[in-house]
């Protein structure tokens, strides 16, 4: 947890990022005196949203999704990952991101950045990378919303839409109905995507939180493919539906 | 790293006791104000002869506090500080030695002293560098109940502060048999800046006291209603306190509940409470069951004499209160943190070792739809009676149905800026009665003063507050419909008319602003490193001071180096207070003299609202 944190303590550092310019102003002091009250001191957070393993009706997988921000308020650097990899074997998916976030509206983020796709196990390993537009934020009625558009580097162009809520059944029990959509404009079929609505996933995942930054849970997912996705799926050998139970832990520092 | 005390040997012996023994042995360890005492003497020592010198020495070592051991930040050894006291119309030498390997600092609160004594880095002085002393000499022109703490970065949360205490220079007006000083404050085992962290990923980390589904199905349709109009907003009605019961143990002169700080009477005589909120965080309702409190002084000024059961102290405020316990029998001395998530709590007692039954918390109250400056709240006649109205135990609060005696007539006229008192008056005359009643009838919310204007201060404040009322008369958040006698503002009323009968010559008008998520907190949507200059003030010149409250929470709003006069209907007879505490969607007005010159500090006391950026520097010239 602590390389995270200087990780990204160093990704910023690197990327020369001005969080925090915006609170540089300096209070017209004499100028050997020391400004003591400093408001604009940059934080980190990190959190590993979703570290689970699934029990899917095909090969069980484990998946995990995280992602962290740096910075002071008005801008921050993002860093988001996010993957999968079948229990039996060592192939997977990989997907990360590295945004520059401004507060642009009281609870939104206006994101920018790259996005960097990789799979991995046997079989050669086929990368792609991405241009990212997006903004995240807290929706009315208090929906954790992370909405991005994607530009390939082959120039296609798709989004995707993640929607979380929280429901406390008591203090510390807390259930998390979640959605992800994704869609494309153009058809990719080296990466089984197809025009139009990819799939669909719903979420709903119990978790108890032992300390606010510790939260085992348990939770059953649906994935649904449509259209082009789905038929590339059913030409792979692939279910375009699948049913996973779950269990994961969620954790943030 | 660490400065290592010559005691620090004998503590850490003492902090191996078992906890019991632990919690009885803690008085010792406390400054000599802060032990309960063993005989029936008097706690405050009388005046002396001569100028007053004081020593302070700020140092970081390990002590016994709360219940365990623990680095703290402490001043001539202990936490809290020492008791100083001066006198009116002598001089006072007071210096602050820094044992610390960085920066100190110590603010004398409510002290009117020339700025460069004032005690804040980078405002009135460079701070106090590491083995470096402080001298603050000066004249002592004022007498009252005041405190000290450090201004440095997080230090206060970690233990510097103490009580301050000025003897009139002709002696007291009200007659009292005994003096204690009741000092409260909160306590963490976290590091401030691990607290002040999670307040920036997750700002309801401390909140355990939220709404949960299970309650609000339980509660039925007004509730499903309520809960859903929160959630549109982006915000819960739970948010009283950012800091809670969870991290926190709160302490009264010191000492853990368990501890139990007693004061000494014999039956049939007055006993002087010097209430003094040294808190870090935390809003407290103090209250002495059985025995009912004659307010004498607020933030060290006499005010005229004012009966009432409980009163609500928010940081930073001190209140002088006279009881008078006949029966040879203990009474508690309860002070409830505001969101009910613990308190503090000491005993006066005819003998050492006696204890009274210990209240149970109570509820937790709720943010209303007044507190969010909805304008539709008034036009409902007492909707905050509902509003969010789930209990922790499912049930729901219908108290208020009814209950709304609003001034429609101002609703949505915004009245000028200059001239909110015009309106108030009027709606005082009809509202002091509430704070003297005993029925469990809801008071009604203030009248309607003004309404918002298009600005809604940048991207760092979520909220404003759509019409802003006239809050004086209302009690504290969780004290509308208790059934007994509750002290608001409206009912202070200083003994001596003011000095300056002058109508003001121009307005200052700041809104207090913040986003709970993000953990941001400013003035007009900007932090203290966003402005570029200090508010001007000439000397001599006569202001009103306008704090509108945008937030959904309590801001105990602090100027130094001068009193203001809170406008609250007394006329020539305001209340001069050093802090204030602005009610959410309030508009308050307050009467200035900027008869000092110098830099002073101007913010949200709120440690953590203070250290992010709740600030403004007043330079009077």
């Amino acid at each position: 947890m602590k390389t995270l944190h200087t990780l990204l303590a160093l990704a910023l550092a690197a990327s020369a990022l001005p969080a925090g310019a915006a609170d540089a102003g300096a209070h017209a002091m004499p100028i050997d005196w020391q400004h003591v009250h400093e408001d604009s001191h940059p934080f980190g957070f990190a959190l590993i949203d979703r570290l689970e393993y699934r029990d899917d009706e095909g090969p069980n997988h484990l998946l995990w999704d995280a992602q962290g921000w740096y910075g002071g308020d008005y801008n921050r650097l993002w860093l988001k990952t996010e993957g999968e990899s079948p229990v039996s074997d060592s192939n997977g998916e990989f997907e990360g991101q590295a945004l520059y976030g401004r507060l642009v509206a009281p609870y939104w983020d206006l994101q920018a950045g790259v996005r960097y796709d990789r799979t991995f196990g046997s079989g050669p390993d086929r990368d792609r990378a991405f241009g990212v537009l997006g903004v995240q934020g807290l929706a009315p009625y208090r929906f954790e919303t992370d909405l991005a558009l994607f530009v390939s580097e082959d120039g296609d162009l798709s989004a995707s839409a993640e929607l979380e809520y929280e429901l406390l059944l008591t203090q510390r029990l807390i259930l998390q109905p979640r959605v992800e959509i994704n869609a494309a404009a153009q058809q990719v079929k080296s990466w089984g995507v197809g025009s139009g609505l990819n799939d669909l996933q719903l979420g709903l995942r119990l978790r108890y939180e032992i300390r606010r930054q510790f939260a085992p849970y348990v939770g059953i997912e649906w994935v649904k493919k449509f259209g082009d996705s789905a038929d590339f799926a059913r030409a792979d050998g692939q279910d375009t539906g699948n049913l996973a139970l779950l269990a994961g832990l969620r954790m943030w520092f | 790293m660490r400065y290592k005390h010559p005691d620090e040997t004998r503590r850490r012996l003492m902090g191996g006791a078992a906890a019991a023994g632990l919690l009885a042995g803690v008085d010792a360890l406390l400054p000599v104000w802060a032990r309960s005492p063993t005989s029936a003497a008097g706690a405050v020592r009388p005046p002396a002869a001569g100028a007053v010198q004081f020593d302070l020495t700020v140092a970081r070592q390990r002590i016994d506090i709360a219940g365990k051991s623990a680095w703290a930040h402490t001043l001539n050894g202990t936490v809290p500080g020492p008791l100083i006291e001066l006198h009116e119309g002598r001089e006072a030498l007071l210096r602050v030695h820094n044992r610390l390997d960085e920066d100190a600092s110590i603010h004398w609160h409510g002290i009117l002293l020339p700025f460069e004594l004032d005690g804040v880095p980078g405002v009135t002085f460079p701070g106090i560098r590491p083995g470096e002393t402080f001298e603050a000499r000066f004249p002592v022109r004022q007498a009252g109940t005041y405190w000290y703490h450090s201004h440095s970065g997080l230090q206060e949360q970690t233990g510097v502060y103490g009580p301050l205490v000025i003897h009139p220079a002709g002696g007291y007006q009200d007659a009292f048999d005994r003096d204690y000083v009741v000092m409260l404050s909160d306590w963490t085992f976290e590091d401030p800046m691990a607290v002040l962290a999670k307040l920036k990923k997750q700002s309801h980390y401390y909140n355990f006291q939220e709404t949960t589904l299970p309650q609000v199905i339980a509660a039925g349709t007004p509730a499903w209603r309520d809960w859903l109009a929160w959630a549109g907003m982006r915000m819960s009605p739970t948010d009283i306190a950012d800091v809670t019961g969870h991290t926190y143990t709160y302490l009264m002169n010191g000492q853990h509940p368990d501890g139990n700080w007693t004061g000494l009477f014999r039956p049939g005589e007055r006993v002087r409470l010097r209430f003094i909120n040294g808190s870090a965080m935390s809003y407290f309702n103090i209250r002495i069951p059985g025995l009912p409190m004659i307010v004498v002084q607020a933030d060290g000024q006499d005010v005229q004499p004012v009966q009432t059961d409980e009163l609500q102290i928010a940081v930073a405020e001190t209140y002088d209160v006279i009881v008078t316990p006949t029966e040879d029998r203990a009474y508690t001395v309860f002070a409830e943190s505001m969101d009910r998530s613990g308190y503090a709590r000491g005993t006066l007692a005819p003998r050492a070792g006696m204890a009274a039954a210990v209240p149970a918390l109570r509820k937790r109250p709720l943010r209303s739809m007044v507190d969010m400056g909805m304008d539709h709240a008034g036009g409902h006649g007492g909707h905050a009676g509902h509003d969010g109205a789930v209990q922790p135990d499912g049930s729901a609060a219908h108290a208020g149905h009814g209950a709304g005696a609003v001034d429609h007539a101002a609703m949505g006229h915004a009245m000028p800026a200059s001239q909110p008192a015009a309106a108030n008056h009027s709606a005082h005359t009809a509202a002091a009665p509430a704070s003297a009643k005993t029925g469990r009838e809801r008071a009604a919310p203030g009248s309607v003063v003004a309404t918002h204007d298009a600005d809604t201060h940048g991207v760092g404040n979520v909220a404003v507050a759509q019409v802003q009322r006239d809050r004086t008369a209302e009690p504290g958040t969780g004290l509308a419909d208790v059934d007994h006698r509750v002290l608001v503002y409206a009912d202070l009323r200083s003994r001596a008319p003011g000095h300056d009968a002058r109508a003001p010559q121009r307005d200052i008008e700041l809104h207090l602003t913040g986003h709970m998520e993000r953990y941001m907190w400013s003035f007009d949507g900007k932090k203290l490193s966003e402005v570029t200059g200090p508010i001007e003030m000439r000397h001599g010149e006569r202001l009103r001071i306008v704090l509108v409250n945008d937030t959904m929470m309590e801001h105990p709003i602090h100027l130094h180096g001068m009193f203001v006069e809170l406008d609250n209907g007394a006329g020539a007879y305001r209340p001069r207070k050093h802090t204030v505490s602005v009610k959410p969607a309030e508009r308050m007005s307050l009467l200035l003299t900027a008869d000092e010159p110098g830099r002073w500090a101007f913010h949200c006391h709120l440690l953590y609202h203070m250290h992010m950026g709740m600030m403004r520097v007043v330079q009077v010239v």
